[in-house]
């Protein structure tokens, strides 16, 4: 009899670890934030629709959808679908992936074309594994010779090519 | 009917050998080819980074380049996997089981030659199709009400997601969220800006460049960072000499050609089998009506003209739906939609009518297209082959930046720089934990125009929710999307064999 609550702390144990667990305990947080943001813009009726509709209307469908790809979880067998996070985390490589556009935002506002170019390159070049100083400065050189050659004298996209705007 | 068909195709090719018509049609392909032709970019990606180059072009040229892009990436994925078994694309999945093999024979010349052929003679039936059916299905849909119009926006959304890969509830909560998403911003109708969140930045909506590379672009690169094995690029130079088949090749191809564009032209026909279903198909008819089968994954040039002959006849036929009924079947046709509405064109069936020029150009610069494709990849093979060999660790930071300022080009907006970043991080989240993105872009495109049918069906029944089953159009549309509901559901509880079809995240290039 002791059994029962032991087996269930364990069914729970492995359902919290399933990649459709935290897949539907996303939906169902998504769907929320629609659900209860939407009444507050006004719902109306069936005839005269308000904004509010659509979104509360989606908001709860996507509840139910996260709760039936949540559910669904508690059957998969143990260390079946458990690989959220890849067998080699490259914390580095997405780091650097995301502080490459992230130079390019603050460079680009401060400082114009040619910083924000050779900064989104060179920044997100280190995110690879085999990379070197030599080969990233001169992958970001290349890449900003060509990015101003194609978006500033051909396409004429507006940015200054190298100011000072201050912080 | 066919006369007015003829003669707007006629008018189509006017617009369309316009110098500068024909120009961007020529830069999308070339471009289009160019960007596709490297590892790890699929034709969605690289239409994504290439969009914001189109904005500052006028409707028609934009779209014709767009279209361009889209089957020099479409080409140029083939390279890539029959050169280097590296599948860039679902469709081209099946490709490499026996585009690899060849090329390790020495013959890979042999099957671009063939599937350049191929795709050429694919893509003209489905341009053909598109010709005769697009107006009929206009003139049926231009007596859809809201209601019908509805319901069928309904079944495309569900064929999209449910038909794609991955598991089926995860496609339609990715279209349920790609709506929600489309939701942002200020309501039309009344004003109201909903779910910004006090972000004023938000009030026009999410740009559907940023949502698009978001999560084609900096989600993928996330993804593939570190993670790309290099490839072998020992078997992979082909000359220009290389790429002509021997008589006894183009006689075992031709027939095979056929068969790809019949199965391709009907898989479009069904809402939601795109390419990737109609290449499975063709390689699984080529293999059984084969004389010898277990010859298939050794380079027989049947599993590679086939699929992808049947590739470009579906793809042909997905602008079909896209263009006459303003239905997207995938994140591709998504895309061009978009395109078409960031250019302030509403599509639906009034198009053909309102913008005839778009229309009857867009279907004669496929032809045009085609054979530049054509034209241009038989003597740049050996350019395409090299550009093989650039390594991801250049790939990626170089795209990066095109993202960047792709997105901030978009409205001159840093801010929406900043949006990428976010829903890349987001997207690569949802990658991992086994969602598809891809009906997010479908769910996004198709968001706002549901809505409005949505309310203005019921505006005119006066509140009865009943009018979606009253009409008979509308209850044909929705007895189709149960009934497609329905098969996935017995599929799934009879056999979970399915579950092998649904490959892990890493190989969720779209």
């Amino acid at each position: 009899m002791s059994q029962e609550p032991k087996h269930a702390a364990a069914t729970l144990r492995n359902w919290t670890r399933k990649r459709d667990f935290y897949a539907g305990a996303l939906m169902i947080l998504l769907g929320s934030v629609a659900a209860i943001a939407g009444p507050s813009y006004r719902l109306g009726t069936l005839v005269q629709m308000g904004p509010g509709f659509m979104p509360t209307a989606l908001g709860i469908i996507l509840i139910v959808l996260g709760i039936v790809m949540a559910g669904s979880a508690i059957a998969v067998a143990e260390g079946e679908d458990e690989d959220i996070l890849p067998q080699l985390p490259q914390w580095r490589g997405w780091a650097c992936v995301l502080a490459g556009p992230i130079a390019f935002m603050v460079l680009g506002t401060v400082s114009g074309l040619i910083p924000a170019t050779f900064g989104c390159v060179f920044v997100s070049a280190l995110g690879d594994r085999e990379a070197t100083l030599k080969s990233t400065v001169v992958l970001a050189l290349t890449v900003t010779g060509f990015g101003v050659a194609v978006f500033f004298y051909l396409l004429q996209v507006p940015m200054p090519l190298l100011t000072w705007r201050g912080l | 009917m066919i006369g007015s068909a003829l003669a707007g195709l006629w008018g189509g090719f006017s617009v369309a050998l316009e110098p500068h018509n024909l120009m961007w049609c020529f830069t999308g392909v070339l471009v289009g080819n160019f960007v596709g032709v490297l590892p790890g970019m699929g034709p969605v990606a690289t239409m994504s980074i290439l969009l914001p180059l189109t904005f500052g072009i006028k409707p028609v040229g934009a779209i014709l380049m767009l279209a361009g892009i889209l089957y020099g990436a479409q080409y140029g994925g083939a390279i890539c996997s029959i050169l280097l078994n590296l599948p860039c694309h679902p469709p081209h999945a099946v490709t490499c089981l026996d585009g690899f093999p060849l090329t390790k024979q020495g013959k890979g010349g042999v099957a671009l030659g063939l599937s350049v052929l191929g795709s050429f003679i694919g893509a003209s039936w489905g341009i053909t199709e598109m010709v005769f059916l697009a107006p009929v299905l206009v003139d049926l849909a231009l007596q859809f009400g809201p209601a019908d119009i509805c319901s069928l926006m309904l079944l495309g959304l569900l064929a999209g997601s449910t038909l794609a890969r991955g598991s089926p509830i995860k496609g339609v909560a990715m279209t349920v969220l790609g709506l929600l998403l489309g939701i942002v911003g200020t309501d039309v109708q009344s004003g109201a800006e909903r779910l910004t969140f006090g972000i004023t930045h938000l009030d026009d909506g999410i740009e559907l460049v940023a949502l698009a590379l978001g999560v084609f672009g900096i989600a993928e690169f996330m993804n593939s960072v570190n993670q790309v094995l290099p490839v072998n690029l020992a078997y992979s130079r082909v000359a220009l000499k290389d790429m002509r088949p021997s008589k006894a090749e183009l006689r075992r191809a031709l027939p095979a050609m056929f068969r790809g564009t019949l199965v391709g032209s009907l898989c479009s026909l069904i809402p939601g089998t795109g390419p990737t279903i109609a290449s499975f198909i063709a390689y699984a008819t080529e293999k059984r009506i084969s004389r010898t089968p277990e010859k298939f994954g050794t380079g027989m040039i049947e599993g590679v003209v086939a699929p992808e002959t049947s590739t470009h006849s579906s793809i042909q036929g997905d602008f079909i739906p896209t263009m006459s009924l303003g239905i997207p079947g995938d994140a591709v046709m998504a895309l061009i939609l978009g395109a078409l509405m960031i250019q302030g064109i509403v599509p639906g069936p009034q198009l053909i009518k309102e913008h005839p020029d778009i229309f009857w150009g867009l279907v004669a610069s496929f032809w045009i297209g085609n054979i530049l494709l054509v034209l241009l990849n038989v003597p740049l093979i050996g350019i395409w082959v090299k550009m093989l060999a650039i390594p991801y660790k250049y790939l990626f930071p170089s795209a990066l930046f095109f993202v960047c300022i792709g997105v901030y080009a978009a409205n001159n907006d840093m801010f929406q720089v900043g949006e990428t970043i976010v829903i890349g991080v987001f997207g690569y989240g949802l990658l991992r934990l086994g969602f598809h993105p891809a009906p997010i872009l479908l769910g996004f495109v198709l968001g706002p125009r549901f809505e409005d049918a949505f309310r203005r069906a019921l505006l005119i029944s006066h509140g009865n929710i009943w009018v979606f089953v009253e009409r008979p159009i509308s209850a044909v549309f929705l007895a189709i999307a149960a009934l497609l509901i329905g098969t996935q559901i017995y599929v799934r509880l009879r056999s979970r064999k399915v579950r092998l079809l649904n490959a892990s995240p890493e190989i969720a290039k779209t």
